[in-house]
This record gives structure tokens, sequence and C-alpha cells, in this order.
């Protein structure tokens, strides 16, 4: 008994430092959870990039869809542009962009540079749709189902192991249901 | 040394008064309204910076619209909860009582508490101590020397 109070405190001093140091582990405090799984896809009057035609968000209705926040400026963006062709091409999915707070001019260069894998994409020059959607930063890629709904977000590129690992599961249970 | 201190802390200061933006409102209280949001509310891309201190374009673009809010006239519980939909409890340094966030809340209080009760059993131990007559004794001759 008295042995048992006298280890108390070092005890005590490694339950509390095996807590901390599972916290480091955590999760990434850069990846913040998404207030809007499960939302409807916010509101937009935004034009198109190359069209300049003027879209809003009943144009994402109808289909299940990627939908991915990107800029010239980011050069993750760079990195994760060749999965998203990639994906494009292996799957068929519907993958919208959106240019975030991005130079139109320099964003149209960029698509034909390396390739365009977006059905359309919406200028988001302000940032507005950015704070609608809770982004901050790029890239950010959200799954809206044929209603409307976001289902995921995904902060950070995308590459073959979060696609396979996270995206896919999520994908495949909305096209069985 | 002194002197790239006091740059560096310069520079603290010049990135603290940097990231005034020019809106205009109708009135002080308004203004003074916003200031209070801003400064409320952590910038989801630098962690640990609120709002008004941040030059992050996110952050910019939050100010821009906590202008807004306050401009179109919603009160300040309106403008939190509508920041906190997008962005979550993250931008609140204030996080709400959940199932999730109970050992922030209640964890200091309570290992106050056991704190306490060891302090008290320490004590209680210590004043139990009480000496024979003949111990006593022994005391005050070791005392006397």
């Amino acid at each position: 008994m008295k042995r048992a109070v006298f280890f108390a405190p070092l005890i005590g001093f490694v339950a509390l430092v095996a807590i901390l140091y599972a916290g480091f582990h955590l999760n990434d405090p850069s990846r913040l959870p998404s207030a809007l799984v499960g939302q409807r896809f916010p509101g937009f009057q935004l034009p198109e990039l190359t069209s300049g035609k003027v879209l809003g968000h009943q144009t994402l209705l109808g289909e299940i869809r990627l939908v991915n926040v990107w800029a010239t400026w980011c050069p993750t963006c760079l990195h994760e542009h060749t999965t998203l062709m990639n994906i494009r091409r292996a799957t068929g999915l519907s993958i919208v962009g959106i240019n975030y707070r991005d130079d139109g001019e320099k964003a149209r260069r960029w698509l034909s540079l390396y390739g365009d894998p977006y059905d359309f994409t919406i200028v988001d020059a302000s940032g507005d749709l950015g704070v609608d959607l809770g982004v901050y930063g790029a890239p950010e890629t959200f799954i809206v189902d044929a209603d409307g709904i976001i289902r995921f977000r995904h902060v950070g590129d995308v590459n073959d192991r979060n696609w396979n690992r996270e995206f896919l599961p999520i994908l495949d249970s909305l096209t069985d249901g | 040394m002194v002197s790239s201190l006091l740059s560096g802390l310069l520079g603290v200061w010049v990135a603290g008064v940097s990231t005034i933006d020019a809106f205009e409102f109708e009135d002080e209280a308004e203004r003074l309204r916003y200031s209070a949001l801003i400064a409320e509310f952590r910038c989801p891309k630098c962690l640990n910076t609120n709002l008004s201190g941040s030059d992050a374009p996110v952050a910019r673009d939050l100010r821009r619209t906590v202008y807004r809010l306050v401009d179109e006239g919603m009160t300040d519980d309106q403008v939190r909860r509508y920041l906190q939909a997008r962005y979550g409890d993250f931008v609140l340094y204030d996080p709400p009582v959940r199932a999730n966030t109970w050992i922030l809340w209640f964890g200091p209080p309570l290992l106050l508490l056991v704190g306490i009760l060891v302090l008290r059993r320490i004590g209680s131990r210590m004043t139990r101590v009480s000496l024979s007559d003949e111990e006593r004794a022994q005391l005050e001759a070791i005392r006397k020397q």
C-alpha cells in the first residue's frame, strides 16, 4: 500500500507524458476538421474561367463531382495536377475546378500548358466562395454528391495514397447507395 | 545582439499594425464591434494568430467578410455562428463544451482537486505526529545543549 502511494506521482507523470505524446500524433494541427461535411454546397454566381459565362451552384447538381480548389501561385497544386489528370482519365469522374484568388490569364495558360482535367472552372477571384467553403489554403478537394451535398473534404494535395484510402471508399459508398 | 533583438521586435510591431484595412464604418460603435470581432477569431491558416494580426490572404478575406456582416447588421453572435458554420470550432478561441472538449474544460479543475486532496492527506499525517513524555524530555535536553 505504502509502495503504491510512493509510486503514484511517477505513474501519474508517465500517464501525463503518454497522453501528451499521443496528442502529437493525434492529427496534424494544420488539418482542421470540416464544418461543411453533410451540408449543401454554398450558393454562388461566378464566371467560368474560359467561357466567362456566369454559373450558379445548380450547375453542380445531377452528378457526383470532385470540386478542386486550386491556384497558379500554389506549388502543391502543380504537383497534384498530374494526379487529377490521371483520375480524370482512369475514372471519367467529373472534376470541377475553383480557381481561387488567382489571375485569370495565368490560370488559362496553366491549363493549356499542363492539361485541363476540369469539366469547367469557377473563378473565385475575391475568395468569397472560398470563405463560404471554409477554404484556408489550396489545394483543397471536396466530394459533392448529385444532390449538391458535400460528402468529404480533403485539405492538401490529392495523391495515390489518399485517393485509394480516403476518396475511393466514399465514392464507392455514394455509387452503391 | 541587442539591435537584432530590437529589429525583431520592431518587425513584430510592424506586422501587428500592417493589417489595417481601409474599411469605412457608419459609426464608431460599428468600427469597435468590427475590431473586437477580428481580434476574437483565430486565423485558420496561421494557427496561433488572430484575424486582426494576420496577413495571410484567408485572414484578409475573413476580415472583409466580418466587415460585410457587421455592415449588414448582424449581431456579434450571428457573426460568430456564420464563421463557425464554415470554419468549425477552430476559429473560436473559446471552444464550446462538448464530449471531445470535456477534458480541456474540466481537466484542470480536476487536477486542482486531486492536488488539494493530496495536500490535505499529507497535512493530516503531519499533525498526527505526537511525542511520548520520554521523547519530549529528550527533545528538551537536545534543545538545551
